[in-house]
């Protein structure tokens, strides 16, 4: 292997991974805090990836000229209405469900299965997509017989920031304190004042909110259809539950390490092979590590 | 109190194959038929009974084995149905041999050994490991529901030696006998509720005896039967091995219906949906299940033939409810009629 090949190996891993962390960040917020897996986490995605297609659509009707910065409202607004839809999701629906992990994973499924057909009867079967802004196509070549292109780039900054944001705002703000407090232990929490039903809210719009932005990311590389949010989903687990719950850094370790060996397992055999691979091998090391890769011990 | 519960137990079960035994003479074949093919899904629905409502634990991944019993029994067909040939597919992808592993499936004998030993043992030997290291609950979900995934990916994958995407199809003789015209669906049909019969009675004998006791105690409170001196990863493993081994017959019965397999009986939809079907009809309620998967199965064909648009819908809002507000699924509503009558 020369020189750039491997350069490329390891710019296509850190983009896979960057993909990857974007999607498993918000579901990885809302396992960790409520213990309550969100089936329904890819049709969120879906979602934002769909709001992004509407954005688009109004730019190139409305305010044509403006067609370059369409990219920073839509993040905006994919964050915004998938916020407020895991918002009220939270208050009308999953909160009922706590207590009973594996039936709100049933339910959340259910509610995927309406999400999706709902996407279908809207915006059709068929795949959708947006427009790439000028500024974001075409490659960088920092030198000769290594492009690295520029949307993938875009996806790597941006993921950086809302991966840098998400960890400012859960450490470094009173709202992420109690966050924290609640997520290490719910009941004594409560006992000292913190509101959990508040807590949990914000939290889960926040989380779905963050799948919006993998969404609009999403536009970026690839075509949406109805389906596309189960594409993604298990995907999204297993860097969650290989991470270790709870632990953020443990998500993004995790996701790193999928990312990397998929890409280089990809190079040495087949897509379909190398997927089933890293799949086995997860599953070998939850083996020895039950609780996730970066689990924090608690007496629980 | 025992005593009741099993009568009441073994009384659901004759209701239902009463009518299973009526729809023949009340059915056309097609939908007889159709019949035949979901009730290859109440296998995998009783099983589900065992290890989730009695076992308390939760695999979304039923669909593996469900598809290893289907493969196996397609295999033996289409080595037979294309005999001294090489099966097509493997034709059109160039594969020149028949692969080794395909030998065994040239004898009935070793297919049907293979399809009620190989399912269990996986299942048993990987849920050992497992529950050995307390792992459970969401967590076996998703590990069960990334296996179906992958078992997914490596059959689309390896096009040439399993059929890919399409799967395997086009196979009409069961040693010699026709399998596709009314007749044989017929004759296929009482077999397989025959089968049925026996193993929810098989189940509802394990449940109500020492066994199914402890069971029970361990979905309540593991650590206490721990205590108390059980290997509780070894009753889980077992029980989850007999739920493998329900739904490889259930598979192998789906192959001679259905007349094919392919990866979308094994996925992660699949596998979610035989949840559903357990959970329609009483996850408490080994006669229930069967029950839920017909009814569910049969609506599904309905409605999506007749209203493609509202099926999802339905389904979806089949699977919130029956959590939110029927968790006992319909066992669950006539048993709560039955004491109040």
């Amino acid at each position: 292997m020369n020189l750039e090949i491997a350069a490329m190996q390891v710019f296509n891993g850190i983009s896979l991974f960057t993909v990857l962390l974007l999607m498993s960040i918000g579901l990885a917020i809302v396992f960790g805090l409520m213990g309550v897996i969100n089936m329904a986490h890819g049709e969120l995605m879906a979602l934002g990836a769909y709001v992004t297609y509407l954005t688009a659509a109004a730019f190139s009707k409305f305010a044509p000229g403006w067609m370059d910065a369409y990219l920073f409202v839509a993040i905006a607004a994919a964050f915004a209405v998938t916020s407020a839809f895991g918002w009220l999701l939270e208050r009308g629906f999953v909160r009922h469900f706590y207590n009973r992990p594996l039936d709100t994973l049933l339910a959340t499924w259910g509610l995927s299965l309406i999400l999706q057909q709902f996407y279908r009867s809207v915006f059709g079967p068929q795949e959708v997509s947006v427009p790439l802004p000028q500024w974001l196509s075409g490659a960088w070549e920092p030198i000769a017989g290594i492009q690295l292109p520029l949307n993938r780039i875009f996806i790597i900054g941006l993921t950086a920031v809302v991966a840098i944001g998400v960890y400012m705002l859960l450490t470094r703000t009173r709202w992420g304190l109690r966050v924290r407090a609640v997520t290490q232990n719910r009941a004594m929490s409560a006992a000292v004042g913190v509101d959990t039903n508040r807590v949990d809210a914000l939290t889960f719009a926040l989380g779905a909110g963050l799948a919006g932005i993998a969404g609009c990311v999403f536009t970026m590389i690839g075509s949406t259809n109805p389906g596309t949010g189960q594409l993604y989903i298990v995907d999204a687990f297993i860097v969650v539950v290989f991470g270790g719950v709870q632990s953020l850094i443990g998500t993004a370790l995790s996701g790193l390490a999928i990312a990397q060996s998929q890409t280089t397992l990809e190079y040495l055999m087949s897509g379909s092979m190398a997927r089933v691979t890293i799949l086995l091998l997860v599953i070998a090391v939850l083996y020895f590590r039950p609780n996730g890769l970066f689990a924090r011990k608690t007496r629980s | 109190m025992q005593d009741f519960l099993r009568g009441r137990a073994i009384r659901e079960i004759g209701i239902v194959m009463l009518l299973l035994a009526l729809l023949p003479l009340l059915l056309d074949p097609f939908r007889l038929n159709l019949t035949g093919k979901y009730m290859a899904f109440a296998f995998v629905a009783v099983g589900i009974v065992l290890m989730w409502g009695y076992g308390g634990v939760l695999s979304l991944g039923q669909g593996i084995f469900f598809g290893l019993g289907g493969y196996m029994m397609a295999m033996f067909l289409k080595l037979e149905a294309s005999a001294p040939e090489l099966p097509d597919f493997m034709v059109w992808s160039s594969v020149e041999k028949l692969p080794l592993w395909w030998q065994p499936f040239h004898s009935l004998g070793w297919t049907l050994v293979l399809i009620v030993l190989l399912p269990p043992l996986l299942a048993y030997v990987f849920s050992y490991a497992v529950f050995r290291k307390r792992v459970g609950g969401v967590y076996f979900a998703i590990v069960t529901l990334s296996l179906a995934l992958t078992l997914t990916v490596l059959i689309i994958g390896q096009q040439g030696d399993t059929g890919g995407a399409n799967g395997i199809t086009d196979f009409r003789s069961f040693l010699g006998h026709d399998i596709v015209g009314d007749g044989a669906k017929l004759v296929l049909y009482i077999a397989e509720a025959a089968a049925l019969a026996l193993a929810m009675l098989l189940c509802v004998a394990l449940l109500h005896s020492r066994f199914g006791k402890v069971l029970i105690a361990i979905r309540d409170r593991e650590d206490r039967v721990r205590f108390s001196g059980y290997n509780t990863a070894h009753i889980k493993a077992f029980v989850f091995a007999v739920a493998a081994l329900l739904s490889a017959i259930g598979g192998a019965f789906y192959a001679l219906q259905v007349g094919m397999v392919s990866p979308s009986a094994v996925g992660v939809v699949a596998s979610i949906e035989m949840v559903i079907y357990a959970a329609v009809g009483g996850r408490l309620s080994v006669a229930g299940a069967v029950v839920g998967a017909l009814l569910v199965g049969l609506l599904k064909s309905y409605l999506s033939e007749a209203f493609p648009e509202i099926w999802l819908y339905f389904l979806g809002a089949l699977f919130i409810a029956v959590v939110a507000f029927m968790p006992q699924g319909l066992a669950g509503l006539t048993r709560k009629l039955g004491v109040a009558r």
